[in-house]
């Protein structure tokens, strides 16, 4: 396992980092104790992975098993759609993230605030600016990064991995989250 | 020259008769025969559109993403202001970022002001303070829409230019003070002086670019210029080569001059990059552009230059020490880029040559352009025999030997700013497949930080370049040559259709080339939108990125599209500082079009602007200080701008909230009535993810609360398209955007009418739009 340091290098950013996840039922915790989570998933999500495992298929089971909310940022929502997936919303990730720094902000649905935001598939150094929102303008948000390069401004971040070992972790979180779902 | 008073009388009446709109100026007298009365703001200080810039911000709201938590401007810090923490002197992390834009901002107007200064200076020794200013060739009366609007002035001549200069100058001054410690602290302030750095860039970049249009022989509002060629490929590599870099063209220009005057034009090449290479093929067609700005280290380390010119913005500061690898002479001729080379300008020119030629000297500083011009010329004739091409690449066998050191540790990738997949490339070159090291290049912005970083150094960027090295070879495309203003016969054309929504929208493909997956996309958003009858609009690098690409019928865009200001049309206007014009074009449409007064009218005409004009920005590489500052000239005229991924790293977007409903409301010009426009346009600025996303957001910026009802159809239909074809579903905001029945698509009846049925939709007014309460009649007057 590598060190937690941003994936880019100099990409450094200041004394509040991430928390390692260094194991996968870190997350499946968060998820379960947050009453009202938010998946957000970039166009990155489709390529990123290992033959048909990509984090798109990931994303897919991780909002069924933690009955939550997906945001599809860029064309993303398509791609849902092809793997036959239908409830993702289309919003783009500066909408998205902005959105979630305002307090008022009732959610997709209009249900209220949320409480955890899990994201994966954007630009690295996109994602890396919209968490850095995210923690000083949403200060109660948790967020957590599925990606598998480490995010120094989630609450919650992998550090970087070797695909498979990421592979491994997201499989887990998957089943995790099955097993306790109810 | 410098002023000490400066009085403006609107009107004096004396025994000798009565003076309107009498200026003096250091006891010289300007009487303007100019029949549009003064406007309400003629050189705005930093707070005169304040107003106007906080109802822009209360629509776009600052949305922050902070590039750093912490501040390091002064001593009392490093202050860390991490979550609402403030620094030593009381200020927070919002006002931080905005701080660090205007601070952007300032680099980039007082880069083009500087810019601007030296040309003007030089020309007027050239040609002559009385040199008129001639921008077109008869059909353009408006000679300087941002100057006549800004400062009020209507310069006749390139001494005329230097009173907005002053005033350029004197803002800037003002804004950069602004951000000195315990200064501003409030982040909507910071914003508003943000815009007002971008206004004066614009004039700035104006001057610049009407001196040299006046000055030189240019292609004057043409909109049959000249192509050019442009690519690797279009080079003689048997001639001498002559490289010049940057953006301010006079050392360039006596390149050309020099070789013409001693009929040497046929025996020696000269090839641009970045913005000198625009302006000197408007200068001399013959002249050659190699590529963007990330084309220099591959160019250089190839060793086809034989000898380096460098001007000013954008060269690669170590730029000397990788001429000097591949034994290339370097030639520094501005004050603000000496690369520490000696200052030879005062030298005979056979002496520089000589110890060029002998590499005595890697360089020289030479701050005389006609002296650059016969210097570069001859030592490029001598030195070549000498050095053939001498190239700093390696050969393939060695390459394949450097790449055998690869441990795959992956620092590369992890410096490289576009993470590209280095390591597999190198660990393929390892066993003499060269083909994934020359697949990187297209998405290469070829800042060599990989090399820096690899710990076994190896020249990964000179590899790529190597394994490239045929089909950059091959590279030879054709770029139309930057035509400056858009004439006023055009603008009369499309005034009409353009304000009313007929023809879709102007899209301005603009900024630098660090672009996240290459300069292709950039061509290929032009040409989806110049199928769809879009007058597209270019300058700087992204107008060369769209001519580096042939479409199916192997031709360039520019080849394939005429270069009218008109649906369907291709304009490159030019370099940066041509920018000015596609400003000076929305401009236009409000004063000769829709006849408004322009003369220092600023509030109302960008207000018009905003709520008429459909046009919007694409940098999908933007990158430097310069690109933050043009871009914020166009927020403030309220068009909105979109950036590729790498901009969101400009610390903040400006973003509207569509279903936010009291965002949207505009005053109806008849009857002083508030009324609901819908989010149009949605967002002032904007990171779009991937092409796609901005080719979908940049439609739908277009729209504009004035739009008939078959403009408006005409755009959904667009947005519609091409939503359904990148997302595979219908937008979630028709109920935003459809006013009437009357607006929506005929084909795509059935389908919106029952999407805005379920949304509980309702026909609603189209008024007469506008922000400014003072141009809407009050109701008593209804
Ligand atoms: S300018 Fe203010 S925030 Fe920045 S280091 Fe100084 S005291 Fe700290
Ligand atoms: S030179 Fe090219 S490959 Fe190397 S870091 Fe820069 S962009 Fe990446
Ligand atoms: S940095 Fe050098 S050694 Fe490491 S993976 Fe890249 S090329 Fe190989």
């Amino acid at each position: 396992m590598m060190r937690a340091e941003p994936w880019q290098k100099a990409e450094v950013p200041g004394p509040l980092k991430a928390s390692v996840i260094t194991k996968p039922e870190v997350v499946v915790a968060m998820v379960r104790r947050a009453r009202r989570p938010l998946l957000i998933v970039g166009p990155e999500a489709s390529q990123a992975g290992l033959g048909d495992r990509r984090l798109i298929d990931y994303a897919v089971l991780i909002a069924k098993a933690g009955k939550m909310g997906v945001v599809a940022t860029a064309q993303t929502v398509g791609e849902f759609l092809k793997k036959g997936f239908q409830g993702a919303v289309w919003m783009p990730a500066m909408d998205i993230a902005n959105r979630l720094c305002d307090p008022g902000w009732k959610g997709l649905d209009g249900a209220g605030r949320y409480d955890l935001v899990l994201v994966g598939g954007i630009h690295y150094y996109v994602e890396w600016v919209i968490l850095s929102a995210l923690k000083h303008f949403a200060p109660s948000l948790k967020t957590v990064s599925l990606d598998r390069f480490y995010q120094p401004h989630a609450t919650w971040s992998f550090p970087n991995l070797k695909v498979e070992e990421w592979l491994k972790q997201l499989d887990l979180v998957v089943s995790g989250l099955e097993k306790t779902g109810g | 020259m410098k002023k000490s008073l400066h009085l403006k009388v609107k009107e004096l009446k004396t025994g000798l008769g009565v003076f309107r709109d009498l200026e003096l100026v250091l006891g010289k007298t300007i009487t303007e025969p100019w029949e549009e009365p003064q406007g309400p703001t003629p050189f705005p200080s930093a707070v005169d559109l304040r107003d106007w810039d906080l109802k822009l911000l209360s629509r776009y709201r600052p949305f922050y993403l902070p590039y750093c938590d912490l501040c390091c401007l002064c001593t009392m810090g490093k202050c860390d202001l991490t979550r609402g923490k403030k620094g030593a002197c009381g200020l927070n992390l919002a006002a931080q970022q905005s701080r660090i834009v205007l601070l952007a901002c300032c680099m980039g107007a007082a880069t083009h002001a500087s810019h601007a200064r030296h040309l003007v200076e030089h020309l007027s020794k050239i040609y002559g303070r009385d040199h008129p200013i001639q921008v077109g060739t008869g059909e353009v009366e408006v000679e300087a829409p941002i100057l006549r609007l800004v400062c009020g002035i209507k310069p006749k001549t390139l001494g005329d230019l230097d009173e907005a200069l002053d005033y350029v100058e004197s803002q800037i001054t003002h804004l950069l003070s602004a951000t000195h410690t315990g200064q501003e602290g409030d982040a909507l302030d910071f914003e508003s002086k943000v815009f007002h750095a971008g206004m004066v860039d614009q004039v700035a970049m104006e001057v610049a670019d009407i001196a040299q249009v006046s000055a030189y022989p240019y292609p004057k509002a043409d909109p049959e210029a000249p192509l050019a060629n442009i690519g690797f490929g279009s080079v003689d590599t048997s001639k001498p080569v002559i490289l010049v870099v940057g953006h301010n063209v006079p050392p360039a220009a006596y390149i050309m001059d020099y070789l013409s005057e001693n009929s040497l034009q046929g025996s020696v090449e000269v090839a641009g990059i970045c913005c000198t290479a625009h302006d000197l093929t408007r200068y001399n067609s013959k002249a050659k552009i190699i590529g963007p700005i990330s084309w220099q280290l591959r160019f250089i380390r190839s060793g086809i230059p034989d000898v380096a010119v460098v001007d000013e913005q954008c060269i690669r500061t170590d730029l000397l020490s990788e001429a000097e690898k591949a034994k290339v002479p370097f030639i520094a001729s501005t004050e603000k880029q000496c690369a520490g080379l000696p200052n030879r300008t005062g030298d005979p020119v056979d002496e520089i040559v000589k110890d060029l030629v002998e590499g005595k000297t890697p360089g020289a500083l030479i701050l005389d352009p006609a002296k650059v011009g016969e210097v570069a010329v001859r030592t490029a004739i001598e030195v070549a025999p000498k050095r053939r091409k001498f190239g700093a690449l390696p050969g393939q066998d060695e390459l394949v030997e450097l790449a055998k050191k690869c441990t795959e540790c992956e620092e590369c990738r992890r410096a490289c700013p576009n993470d590209l997949p280095i390591p597999e490339a190198v660990k393929a070159a390892a066993s003499g497949v060269l083909t994934g090291l020359a697949d990187l290049c297209a998405a290469c912005i070829g800042c060599a930080r990989c090399e820096d970083a690899c710990p076994q150094e190896i020249p990964i960027h000179s590899g790529i370049v190597k394994a490239s090295e045929e089909k950059l070879r091959e590279e030879a495309y054709k770029v139309r040559v930057g035509r400056g203003a858009i004439q006023d016969v055009e603008i009369r054309k499309v005034g009409g259709p353009l304000v009313l929504g007929e023809i879709p929208g102007v899209i301005a493909l603009v900024g630098c080339a660090n672009y996240p997956g290459g300069g292709r996309e950039v061509a290929e958003m032009a040409e989806e939108f110049l199928k769809r009858r879009f007058i597209v609009v270019a300058s700087g690098c992204a107008a060369m990125s769209i001519g580096m690409y042939k479409n199916e019928d192997g031709q360039s865009l520019y080849e394939a599209y005429p270069g009218v200001f008109d649906a369907g049309g291709l304009v490159n206007v030019g370099s940066c500082v041509a920018n000015s014009h596609i400003a000076g074009a929305a401009i236009k449409i409000a004063s000769i079009f829709a006849r408004r007064n322009l003369r220092g009218n600023y509030e109302e005409i960008a207000d018009y602007i905003h709520n008429r004009v459909g046009a919007a920005g694409i940098a999908w590489g933007a990158m430097s200080q310069k690109a933050a500052s043009i871009a914020s000239g166009f927020w403030r005229l309220g068009i909105p701008v979109v950036v590729g991924p790498h901009g969101s790293k400009y610390r903040r977007m400006l973003l509207g909230r569509k279903e936010v409903e009291s965002n949207w409301y505009v005053y109806d010009a008849r009857t002083g009535e508030k009324v609901y426009v819908g989010p149009v346009p949605e967002h002032l600025f904007f990171t779009a993810e991937t092409k796609e996303e901005a080719l979908v957001m940049l439609v739908k910026l277009c729209m504009r609360a004035n739009d008939t009802a078959k403009g408006r159809a005409i755009k959904l239909a667009h947005y519609v398209d091409l939503h359904k074809r990148y997302y595979g579903v219908m937008p979630d905001d028709l109920h935003l955007l459809v006013r009437k029945e009357t607006d929506i698509p005929i084909t795509l009846r059935d389908e919106v009418m029952e999407i805005l049925k379920a949304e509980g939709w309702r026909e609603r007014e189209t008024p007469d739009p506008t922000l400014l309460e003072r141009l809407a009649k009050p109701k008593e007057a209804r």
